[in-house]
């Protein structure tokens, strides 16, 4: 729909000239603003988290800042809880995700509605999802609890007790999450030919035989992408947890993102800006080795 | 070839263009509104008692000046609404006239490269807030509000019920505290659903850290005094552990919010709560009637002869150095009418008055609420008040709250509280480039 | 879940589970729209309850009206601004996107390991924002519309890249052949030829795209400030604090900015699926 007005414009090229159809400057309007608003950020951030970066200007002061993000207690347990909720909501997704999308490529009835109400939360704005679920996890007021007294159950409080608060925004997340996930799956199943399945039903075998021989293996390359997808998504994750906990209590679901965003609130830029670096990695360190070895799995098969 | 890359420049450029443009034309269109007309813009926190202030300000500002219109732009309040306020201000881009804290924060906006000084206005402003709003002798800011007290707020039908006496020592506190549990009423009131709320114990506790260490303040400024090394300033960790532990806060107190916290007084469910007396006026806005049933005392310390109250300076009004010409004559315009006794009976009018004003010949009307009143007799009195920390030292740690949170819902004990907000302050001072750090 | 695992394709539907997955997807799904949508129109004292009932008295065009008219009509202009946001950054990056999928699947010359390694950092780099506020106050677009356009579109890029890649490799090269032995160039190869035939895949990308943009929350925050310029999800965050006490009208909000996707959604809910298997697989 984009290109309709450009074609008329760029109607009859000039013809005859030796040149490849797939020219190299394609890539230059791209690469500009790739390269002047990406790059050129991320590699001057190498050089602003040495330096003591106040608003008014910068100072040069070496790996300082380093030092003083090592020794924050809250970017320590920081790391670690980056960690848990990146692998936490990886996992349920991906867990969730194929069941979910086994489920709803089965014969089922009312699959189409089941398929639109688990992928429609992605849609939805974070922050939307943040404060309705912040309030549906109210300890003494909030509808989940509420729920859980009927049936006799004592809930917890979901954000405000520290040994839950991670875990609770990690659940929402996936909650939120899972509809992409699904859809990635169910597209990995849809592609898998008819014939393997006709081919297993010859040979009677179990509907449980089916997803081990036959789903789980040609799915592999969906929950690679599914892995890798939540995985970056979890570790840089912020929104949500910033819209829902801010951190707290205390500091009990702090993420390497939200304690770069506070040292950046606070006027702390090179602080801020070493977070981000100490962030940049911890995510290559963890995704491109992954990545690799997912896809030598993937030449295996 | 050329022409059809030209047509693909031309249309991206098109495409920028539609972006600029429109995204442009959105603002309120306030742009040049020419024939002597000045319209200003005003950024304030969103916090509802101060936009009333400011919006009441505005209007009863263009009635006597019907050239100049004030827009009321709103920004979050704390750190996030810091980071605004600087960034605005170093990209050159703040509003015409801004409203801010006065104390440490203002001087982190490096004011004399920042702000437009206001010493015109100088005659008609108290000491103390001179101070708060001053550097290299030039002053930057006019008040918005009033003096403010970091204090302990008290329902007094609850006081009198249980035959309760305003304590002057903490051991009287705590005393309380255990008749008052023991009659069903939550003792004290934390919120932690609004982090900043959480600081009250230790901030409030500035004038008792004072008088029992007289000049604390310029030795934290210059590294030698700690906190986790003056039992004084300790105290106000203690505090807060000691009232979470015995069971004293209400049950909600982790996910409630100030709004909530206010109606549990005001409804005596809760019989005190450590909160900034401004919020008074939030108070009363929401529960009509309660003016006198609420009173005010000072946070309790060891020694009964010294205690006293702390003191916050009011917000400030400050003009930041990129508004020029017409604009800068019109807010300097209004920057006057604030400063002087019209703009104080026009913040009063929109909002309860919930201090005294900064304002010489501003007097508070005489029938204000009743911890007005309280605070007032502390101030009265000769060495019964202090200026916050904040007012006397640059150096404040940006995580205080979320430490102090930490304390009220037992995460953390009060010892290795004091020590991390001592690493914390430090990486400010650093920050601020301080010498002796 | 075990019950779940079930794949042959029989006609023969199984009922028991139909009715136990339809009835979890309402607890678990639903019930929170549900909620957004009751609160959204009760009372303010109602709302303050957090309950989950039917509302007493409907509200619905009260609240909607006190929403819209909050801070001089914020919400319009937010909704006027992130329609231009949305709309100029996800054009700009289908075509840019598509352009560089273009040759980059159909052509390997020395840049190709570059392009694909700086394709893949940009999916996985964390953007660092104080470094991209001082670049675009270097080039005078800090606080301006069009620099975060482009902002949107240097983040958004990666990901287009590499679905129009996957889909790309599907369309025979035969195709291009032809269209060069009827003269054709390589823009009106690309224009003319290959992007009316990634339409499934642009449809795909516009969705998602489209909501991410809208949905973002920080760029705006830190590269827009400022009420006029408010986006949506700024309004929403603004507004969060100061109705502490107006649950009603905070889930009005709510309900307001759920309001564009769910069309989206409406409208390509088929398509997304149909766009991502040929896509997303192989990416």
């Amino acid at each position: 729909m984009e290109a309709r007005p450009r074609t008329s414009v760029a109607g009859p090229a000039a013809p005859g000239r030796k040149k490849s159809p797939y020219p190299s400057w394609f890539y230059l309007p791209a690469a500009i603003v790739y390269a002047v608003l990406f790059l050129v950020p991320t590699v001057t951030s190498f050089y602003f988290s040495l330096t003591r970066w106040s608003i008014f200007d910068s100072q040069f002061i070496g790996f300082d800042n380093y030092v003083t993000f090592f020794r924050e207690p809250a970017l320590v347990s920081g790391l670690w809880h980056t960690v848990v909720y990146a692998v936490i909501t990886s996992g349920l997704k991906v867990v969730l995700g194929l069941g979910l999308a086994v489920l709803l490529t089965s014969q089922i009835i009312g699959r189409g509605y089941l398929r639109s109400v688990v992928f429609f939360p992605v849609l939805v704005s974070t922050i939307g999802v943040g404060l309705t679920f912040t309030i549906l996890m109210d300890p003494e007021e909030g509808l989940i609890n509420e729920s859980l007294s009927l049936i006799g159950i004592q809930g917890p409080g979901w954000l405000t007790d520290p040994s839950y608060a991670l875990v609770s925004v990690a659940l929402v997340d996936v909650w939120k999450g899972v509809g992409l996930a699904t859809l990635i799956y169910i597209a990995g199943i849809v592609s898998i030919p008819q014939e393997y399945f006709e081919a297993a039903r010859v040979d009677g075998a179990t509907a449980w035989q089916n997803f081990r021989r036959i789903v789980l293996p040609l799915a592999r390359p969906a929950t690679f992408t599914v892995i890798l997808l939540s995985l970056i998504g979890g570790l840089r994750s912020f929104d949500l947890i910033w819209a829902m906990t801010r951190g707290g209590p205390g500091f009990t679901s702090d993420v390497i993102a939200s304690v770069i965003y506070k040292q950046y609130q606070a006027g702390f830029y090179g602080l801020s800006t070493a977070g981000n670096v100490v962030l940049f990695l911890l995510v290559t360190a963890i995704i491109f080795p992954l990545s690799r070895f997912l896809n030598s799995k993937e030449v295996d098969l | 070839m050329t022409r059809s890359r030209i047509a693909l420049a031309v249309l991206s450029a098109a495409t920028l263009a539609l972006g600029a443009c429109s995204a442009g034309s959105l603002g309120s269109s306030d742009d040049e509104s020419g024939g002597g007309k000045v319209t200003l813009s005003f950024l304030t926190d969103n916090q509802p008692e101060t936009v009333k202030m400011a919006e009441g300000l505005a209007k009863d500002f263009t009635a006597k000046n019907p050239d100049i219109t004030i827009n009321v732009e709103t920004r979050p309040q704390g750190t996030e609404g810091d980071n605004i306020v600087k960034t605005r201000l170093s990209t050159g881009d703040m509003t015409d006239l801004f409203m801010y804290n006065s104390g440490s924060l203002m001087q982190a906006l490096a004011p004399q490269k920042n702000l437009t000084a206001l010493d015109d206005f100088a005659g008609q402003l108290d000491d103390n807030f001179k101070k708060s709003v001053g550097s290299d002798g030039k002053i930057y800011g006019v008040p918005f509000g009033n003096y403010m007290a970091g204090a302990i707020l008290y329902n007094k039908d609850v006081y009198d019920k249980n035959g309760l006496k305003v304590p002057t020592t903490w051991d009287e506190f705590q005393a309380n505290n255990a008749k008052l549990k023991a009659a069903g009423v939550d003792p004290v009131i934390q919120t932690y659903g609004e982090t900043w709320t959480s600081q009250l114990f230790i901030l409030g506790d500035y004038h008792n850290v004072e008088a029992a260490n007289p000049g604390w303040a310029d030795q934290y400024t210059k590294n030698q005094a700690k906190y986790a090394t003056t039992p004084a300033a300790k105290a106000g960790f203690d505090h807060l552990q000691q009232v979470h532990d015995a069971g004293y806060v209400n049950k909600d107190f982790a996910s409630a919010k100030l709004t909530d916290g206010l109606n549990k007084l005001a409804k005596g469910q809760g019989a005190q709560y450590p909160i900034l007396s401004a919020m008074l006026s939030q108070l009363i806005a929401d529960n009509p009637g309660t003016e006198n049933k609420i009173g005010l005392f000072a946070i309790p310390g060891s020694d009964a002869a010294k205690n006293g109250l702390t003191v916050w300076a009011p917000n400030g009004l400050y003009i930041p150095s990129s508004t020029t010409g017409d604009k800068l004559e019109a807010a300097k315009k209004f920057a006057g009418f604030v400063a002087s006794p019209d703009g104080c009976a026009s913040m009063g009018k929109a909002s309860q008055p919930s201090g005294p004003y900064a304002v010489t010949g501003c007097k508070l009307p005489d029938s204000v609420p009743q911890a007005v009143k309280d605070m007032q007799t502390y101030i009265d009195k000769q060495g019964a008040s202090s200026l916050a920390l904040e007012f006397l030292s640059p150096v404040k740690g940006p995580a205080l709250e979320q430490i102090c949170v930490e304390v009220g819902s037992g995460i953390r004990k009060a010892d290795a509280a004091a020590k991390l907000y001592d690493e914390d302050v430090k990486k400010q001072a650093q920050q601020l480039g301080l010498e002796g750090w | 879940m075990t019950a779940a695992v079930e794949v042959r394709r029989k006609p023969r539907k199984n009922v028991t589970l139909s009715i136990v997955a339809i009835l979890l997807s309402i607890v678990v799904f639903v019930v929170p729209f549900v909620f957004i949508l009751l609160t959204a129109v009760k009372s303010r004292q109602e709302a303050s309850r957090l309950d989950f009932s039917w509302p007493t008295q409907f509200q619905f065009v009260q609240n909607f009206v006190d929403v819209v008219q909050a801070r001089d009509y914020m919400l319009i202009i937010a909704f006027i601004n992130s329609t231009i946001l949305t709309v100029a950054s996800v054009a700009i990056m289908v075509v840019l996107a598509a352009m560089v999928a273009f040759v980059l699947q159909r052509r390997r010359t020395r840049w190709t390991g570059l392009v694909n390694f700086l394709v893949l950092s940009g999916l996985i780099i964390p953007p660092a924002v104080v470094p991209t506020i001082w670049v675009l106050q270097k080039l005078g677009l800090f606080r301006t519309m069009p620099g975060l356009i482009l902002v949107e579109v240097a983040f958004g890029l990666s990901f287009c890249i590499l679905l129009f890649r996957a889909f790309i490799a599907t369309i025979p090269r035969e195709l291009d052949e032809a269209a060069i032995i009827d003269g054709a160039g390589p823009m009106r190869l690309f224009f003319r030829v290959i992007l009316p035939l990634l339409r499934s895949v642009i449809i795909t990308i516009v969705v998602v795209q489209s909501v991410t943009v809208f949905n973002d929350f920080v760029n705006p925050l830190y590269l827009l400030p400022g009420d006029q310029n408010a986006t949506v999800q700024l309004t929403l965050y603004n507004f969060s604090s100061s109705y502490s006490t107006q649950y009603n009208l905070l889930f009005m909000d709510i309900l307001l900015i759920t309001i564009p996707p769910l069309i989206m959604f409406l409208f390509f809910n088929k398509r997304i699926v149909a766009g991502m298997t040929a896509g997303a697989i192989k990416g």
